[in-house]
């Protein structure tokens, strides 16, 4: 689950992790508002806007309206005009930014609508850094991950000067260790008082991503300032889903508002659903096989318009959800149902796709193919169903079947 | 010969709610020697199984079955009482990591952990304490293992599968089915088949599994499928292209996959440019493994592997 810049700053404040003063703002007069405090609070008369949106590359993108306006905006005009200048730059701002579409790389040609701005206090940069925690799949730890390429995305940084990142894993029995933390900082070049807070930093930001079960934090850039302090001037903080249930603080962050509707509505029936851009709708038990049926649909000519998982232990109540869901999307030109039943049993299955036909209906073709668990019985109901339905053999049979119906 | 478990393995189960109950049932229908289960607030119980025997499994049993399971208060308890060298784990995520640093405490050869949705961070911790222990742990989120006709451990159904000379190891449940299913179908059948289960942070991983089918005097070839995410198909590619004497094959699955979006399974997400299935099927082919192009294929690309190292 991913959260804005601005909750995750929340979040590491409380655990003494150095951030900029900043206000989150809905409206054009909060957005206002927050810009007096937090002039006089730290003495500098720049302001920062900041788009709140949940993807990355805020401040080369442009908002489709303002193509003039970027998704992360520095007011320079208190430092000649003071406050009044600068809240009216802030205002001007505001009003196009809010409710505008923001493109970056990350959000794709459509964009996202910018419900919520960040004002933050200008910071004097010395210095631009990165700096994050995940996870190292190879060692089964996390791992800090530090670059003094700030700014830039990581993964350029690692393709074109892999001898830039430094790495430093975990043992969970300890933690990130003094000299660990003080290797980074040193890596890093950062002396004295900022080489002091540096080492602070890290093994603040470390303890907090484990504490809070992340999966990523990522703070690019990590700044020095010409003060010799160490702050996250971004933040980016995403939760691994099997623990958010330790989490209800941040759970309660979670903003439905960033995320695809139908996923939303799978993920209230427990259903693993993705959308995609295809006309061919799948529904599938397990994981490997889902994602392997989108595979092969694409393999026979097709376009997969989902990834759908309804797992193992799925009810006929369960199965109807899902069809509903798929039946839903307008670009779903025909439906594959594929299905190896294990622990599923193929006749809950055949149950759950007749009482879906009887409600929503079935406007497109269907092709079902069912395998394993009681399928003579699962055959046996859609048979008698009388539901217009095209059986498979198996799934290149389905899918290429599926194919030439939709055509 | 089989890998990790075969008909004299003695298990117990941890975790006897819905699911963990439901399996044992199907486990003792297939012929699987479950001789224990854990329960603290049971302890001292017996749990009772009965019902037609699934002739799919250990040959040479009555129609119907009737066992009594003695439960127990801890996994060492039940070990120093039944002897038992291996554990299936059914409970629930919050406790599973817990479960299975247990189970390796009370020194078992093998844990089995089924279930699905165990926080990363726990398993992290389960993993390094399992650093210096010999327990060998497969999964969590896994179908488990089976050695065809001989003993069943987890939620796969017995009837696909069937005894043979193919090693089968998998991130991925329903399509290890696919898999063996189609192993069954073209004569092939199984030693063993494993899903070592589709989180970031697990036990045992295909090299692991391909080293214990090369050594397995009846394991002919192996099958490994694998998906989208990690690096774990192309160490394994490396690990065949140096050591492996038996032929393989394998299907990866996930081409169509967008980066960033998580596939169902924790562990299956292209993030960072890496873990594509093109970058796994190329590692895999330079290896010579023979990379079905579609799920349908997996069972003719072993037997083409198969014939090409003259074992057909």
């Amino acid at each position: 689950m991913k959260i804005h810049e601005y909750q995750a700053k929340e979040l590491m404040q409380a655990r003494g992790i150095a951030v900029p003063m900043g206000r989150p703002a809905t409206t054009v007069d909060e957005a206002v508002a927050a810009v007096r405090p937090l002039i006089e609070a730290s003495g500098n008369p720049v302001v920062v806007v900041k788009s709140q949106i949940h993807a990355g590359g805020r401040g080369k993108g442009r908002f489709v309206e303002h193509p003039d306006v970027a998704g992360v905006n520095v007011v320079t005009a208190g430092i000649d005009g003071g406050v009044e200048a600068a809240e009216a730059a802030v205002r001007s701002l505001a009003e196009k930014m809010l409710g505008s579409t923001l493109v970056t790389i990350q959000t794709g040609p459509e964009g996202k609508t910018v419900n919520r701005l960040y004002i933050e206090q200008g910071i004097d940069i010395a210095r631009e850094l990165y700096l994050s925690v995940l996870l190292d799949r190879a060692i089964s730890r996390n791992i800090v991950m530090a670059s003094t390429e700030g700014g830039t995305e990581i993964e350029v940084v690692a393709a074109e000067t892999p001898e830039k990142i430094l790495r430093e894993g975990i043992d969970p029995a300890f933690g990130m260790l003094d000299f660990q933390a003080a290797r980074i900082a040193s890596g890093l070049g950062l002396e004295g008082d900022a080489h002091r807070n540096g080492v602070k930093f890290v093994k603040a930001l470390t303890r907090a991503a484990v504490e809070l079960d992340t999966d990523l934090v990522e703070i690019n850039p990590l700044v020095v300032t010409t003060e010799g302090t160490v702050m996250a001037l971004d933040g980016k903080m995403s939760f691994e889903a099997n623990a958010l249930y330790r989490h209800p603080d941040v759970q309660e962050m979670r903003d439905l508002s960033e995320e695809d509707p139908a996923e939303t509505e799978a993920s209230e029936h427990d259903l693993s659903f993705i959308k995609l851009d295809g006309t061919i709708g799948c529904m599938v038990n397990g994981a490997g096989l889902a994602m392997a049926t989108m595979d092969i649909i694409k393999y026979v000519g097709g376009e997969p318009a989902n990834f759908l998982d309804v797992g193992g232990g799925a009810t006929a109540d369960k199965v109807a959800a899902a069809f509903k869901i798929i039946t839903k999307d307008p670009n779903v030109k025909g439906i594959f149902i594929n299905i190896f039943g294990g622990i599923m049993r193929c006749d809950t299955i055949a149950e759950g796709v007749v009482s879906a036909v009887k409600e929503v209906g079935l406007e497109v073709p269907l092709v079902v193919r069912l395998e394993g668990t009681n399928v003579d019985l699962g055959k046996r109901i859609l048979d008698e169903s009388g539901l217009d339905l095209v059986s498979a053999d198996d799934m290149k049979d389905g899918a290429q079947k599926i194919l030439e119906l939709t055509r | 010969m089989s890998v990790l478990i075969d008909k004299d393995t003695d298990v117990i189960v941890q975790g006897m709610g819905k699911t963990g109950t439901f399996h044992t049932d199907k486990a003792i229908a297939y012929g699987t020697r479950m001789v224990g289960a854990v329960h603290p607030s049971r302890a001292g119980e017996t749990e009772v199984f009965e019902g037609e025997t699934d002739h799919s499994g250990v040959p040479g049993r009555d129609d119907r079955y009737r066992v009594e399971l003695p439960i127990y208060r801890s996994v060492a308890e039940a070990v120093a009482e039944t002897g038992a060298t291996a554990s299936v784990v059914y409970v629930p995520p919050p406790f599973a990591a817990d479960a299975i640093m247990e189970a390796a405490d009370a020194a078992l050869d093998v844990v089995i952990c089924i279930t699905e949705g165990i926080p990363v961070t726990d398993m992290v911790r389960a993993k390094r304490f399992l650093e210096d222990k010999a327990t060998r742990l497969v999964g969590p989120n896994c179908p488990g293992v089976i050695t065809p006709a001989e003993c069943k451990i987890g939620i796969m159904p017995g009837y696909i599968h069937t005894p043979g000379r193919i090693g089968v190891v998998s991130r991925s449940g329903t399509l290890t089915y696919e898999a063996v299913f189609q192993l069954t179908n073209n004569g092939l059948g199984q030693t063993t088949a494993i899903g070592i289960g589709g989180d970031p942070v697990n036990g045992t991983n295909f090299i692991d599994c391909l080293a214990m089918f090369n050594d397995d005097p009846v394991t002919e070839g192996v099958i490994m499928i694998g998906e989208i995410g990690g690096t774990a198909e192309e160490e394994a590619a490396e690990w065949i292209a140096a050591n492996m004497r038996k032929p393989v094959a394998g299907f990866i699955a996930g081409t169509t996959a967008p980066a960033g979006k998580r596939m169902g399974h924790a562990g299956a997400i292209i993030s960072g440019g890496k873990g594509t299935a093109a970058d796994k099927i190329a590692a895999l082919k330079a290896a010579g493994v023979v990379v079905a192009p579609t799920p349908t294929d997996m069972g003719a690309a072993m037997l083409q592997a198969m014939e090409a190292a003259g074992r057909a």
